[in-house]
């Protein structure tokens, strides 16, 4: 039977030093990576016979803009879902060069997930068939989910919208 | 004989060869049932490509979310699927209570379980009738509207609103069920069913409903888990994946129900999966009124006051109350710091809240798995060389709400 000391074993006996910062918050196993292995350890838990993370949860991005040099995580959660045990996988990316080896290889889930993590947070997902804006219009010049794009002030005065009362 | 006189047809000297067309799919069009927006190629009435645009209706909840309090980001949730608000409001409040690390009795477990079954019933029978629909047969559509208005008067008696909902608080529910949410849920059971069945000897055996259905936009399983299928529509391939059984939440390891399966993942599998899974939500709702009637009727919030927004009328007479009031709308209560994630089966697929806590009165970061944001990928390649009347029943049939899959 799987277990978070399992993989975590499993992990470290393939990869060594290259997976890191394990944690298991509210019992789901965490880890990071190098975002130059991001591949390598996906496609390990994808295709171990006895790990079979065979399906794609979930992908996003945090930015944490006070981690210089870290700011964009891409997180990544996956699933065996004949198990039904989730883990959590991490890689951090400098904002100035946002380059991360996409998943859509692997898993046709992460092609609208990277596009809408390009959209947002401007992350370059290279060898991404189509990575283009999902969500906002293509001519936007700004990530819109990164923390020093500010909402729009309520209380401005300048814009005169009759139709929304303003 | 030479290549000319062979073919059937004889195309003039210096005609232009075969050409597909482009047509535009919507976004305003009446058979997509929201927002939706397909570039087709069309050879004749077959089609080559699709392209899929969305994000017509998107309102940057992840980013309103980060400038909320925790109790404010339920009305967010209403706007992701509507057709089955209470179940997102629920996945909300529990992700909370997750992070919180808040236990709650098993009474608001139960309660809460009626109340996303008699959503996800509500949810399956809007999908299921409005297949029909697309398929000709409108009698159905009307006639089960009635019972989903019985569950919205639930919903009404339960919190006040009907679509979107609002329903509940973090740590349990607004109010007690009252003696009228109890006579309206056993109308309810005493009429559906009756209804259901006729709803069912409409379709499932229907010859021309079979004939328009079956092999109608199917998946195989493989691809369906590749491409992050969830619910009754990977069900519908024979994967017994549910939420529900796979990762418990809100004590539904204490009920007895079964997870339908189909095998071909097509239209016509994925309408029984759903009209099944109305039965199985039906016995849950039945077996929960059962277990509450041995608990204590006055319990319907976990004992967790810096959390638990405090009745009104409390607020207003009682010291600690008012505190406890202030505290919680003013963001003073400590959060924990943390990740969490927590999905909840919605009514097409696994809803998930990934939450990242900073202490902070709101999110630091809140991203909602919309399950048909994802499965909706999958469209262009199950409707590649298909009719066009078939692509509209695909979709219909995929259970797509725009309001979820543009957040």
């Amino acid at each position: 039977m799987l277990s978070n000391e399992y993989i975590q074993k499993k992990l470290v006996d393939k990869f060594g030093e290259a997976v890191f910062q394990f944690s298991e918050p509210y019992g789901m196993l965490t880890f990071e990576a190098d975002k130059e292995n991001n591949l390598k350890v996906l496609t390990f838990l994808k295709e171990d016979p006895e790990l079979m993370f065979t399906y794609l949860n979930d992908e996003t991005v945090v930015h944490y803009p006070d981690a210089k040099g870290k700011e964009l995580a891409v997180v990544y959660l996956l699933q065996n879902i004949y198990a039904g045990i989730r883990v959590r996988f991490k890689v951090y990316t400098d904002i100035q060069k946002p380059d991360v080896f996409t998943a859509t290889s692997l898993f046709e889930t992460a092609n609208w997930l990277e596009r809408e993590a390009y959209d947002f947070f401007g992350v370059n997902f290279v060898g991404h068939p189509n990575l283009i804006r999902i969500m906002n219009v293509e001519e936007m010049d700004y990530h819109p989910l990164r923390k020093e794009f500010p909402l729009e002030d309520q209380t401005r005065i300048d814009k005169d919208d009759d139709m929304f009362g303003r | 004989m030479n290549q000319k006189q062979k073919q059937n047809i004889q195309l003039p000297e210096g005609s232009l060869g075969k050409q597909t067309s482009t047509l535009n799919l919507g976004p305003t069009h009446p058979a997509t049932h929201g927002v939706f927006q397909n570039i087709l190629e069309m050879d004749g009435e077959r089609i080559i490509d699709a392209v899929p645009t969305v994000g017509f209706i998107h309102r940057a909840f992840e980013k309103i979310a980060e400038h909320r309090a925790y109790y404010q980001i339920t009305p967010l949730t209403d706007r992701l699927n509507y057709c089955s608000s209470p179940i997102n409001n629920m996945g909300w409040h529990m992700t909370v209570e997750k992070l919180i690390g808040a236990n709650l009795p098993k009474r608001v477990d139960y309660m809460r379980v009626i109340i996303m079954e008699l959503a996800r019933i509500a949810d399956h029978l809007v999908c299921n009738s409005v297949i029909g629909v697309d398929t000709g047969a409108f009698s159905g559509f009307i006639y089960v509207f009635e019972f989903r208005e019985l569950i919205y008067e639930i919903f009404e008696e339960v919190c006040g609103s009907r679509l979107t909902t609002n329903i509940g608080r973090i740590g349990g529910f607004e109010r007690n069920f009252t003696d009228i949410v109890f006579q309206k849920l056993d109308h309810f059971l005493k009429t559906f069913p009756k209804a259901m069945e006729e709803f069912e000897t409409l379709f499932n055996r229907n010859r021309i409903f079979m004939e328009r259905t079956i092999g109608v936009g199917g998946i195989e399983a493989e691809r369906a888990l590749n491409y992050g299928f969830t619910g009754p529509n990977l069900r519908a391939t024979g994967i017994d994946y549910d939420i529900r059984t796979a990762h418990p939440y809100s004590s539904y390891q204490d009920f007895d129900f079964s997870v339908p399966v189909g095998t071909t993942g097509d239209v016509y599998d994925r309408f029984l999966v759903r009209n099944a899974e109305i039965w199985e939500s039906v016995s849950l709702i039945k077996q929960a009124l059962q277990k509450m009637k041995d608990l204590d009727p006055s319990v319907f919030h976990a004992d967790i006051p810096d959390f638990y927004l405090p009745e009104k009328e409390d607020v207003y007479t009682k010291m600690e109350a008012l505190i406890y009031h202030f505290k919680i709308v003013m963001g003073e209560t400590d959060i924990p710091v943390g990740e969490v994630y927590h999905s909840v089966e919605g009514g097409n697929g696994e809803l998930g809240f990934y939450l990242i806590s900073d202490g902070g009165r709101s999110p630091y970061r809140l991203h909602f798995r919309r399950p048909c944001f994802i499965y909706y990928q999958a469209y262009p390649e199950i409707i590649k060389g298909s009719m066009l009347s078939d692509a509209v029943i695909t979709m219909s049939s995929l259970n797509l709400i725009a309001g979820e899959l543009d957040a």
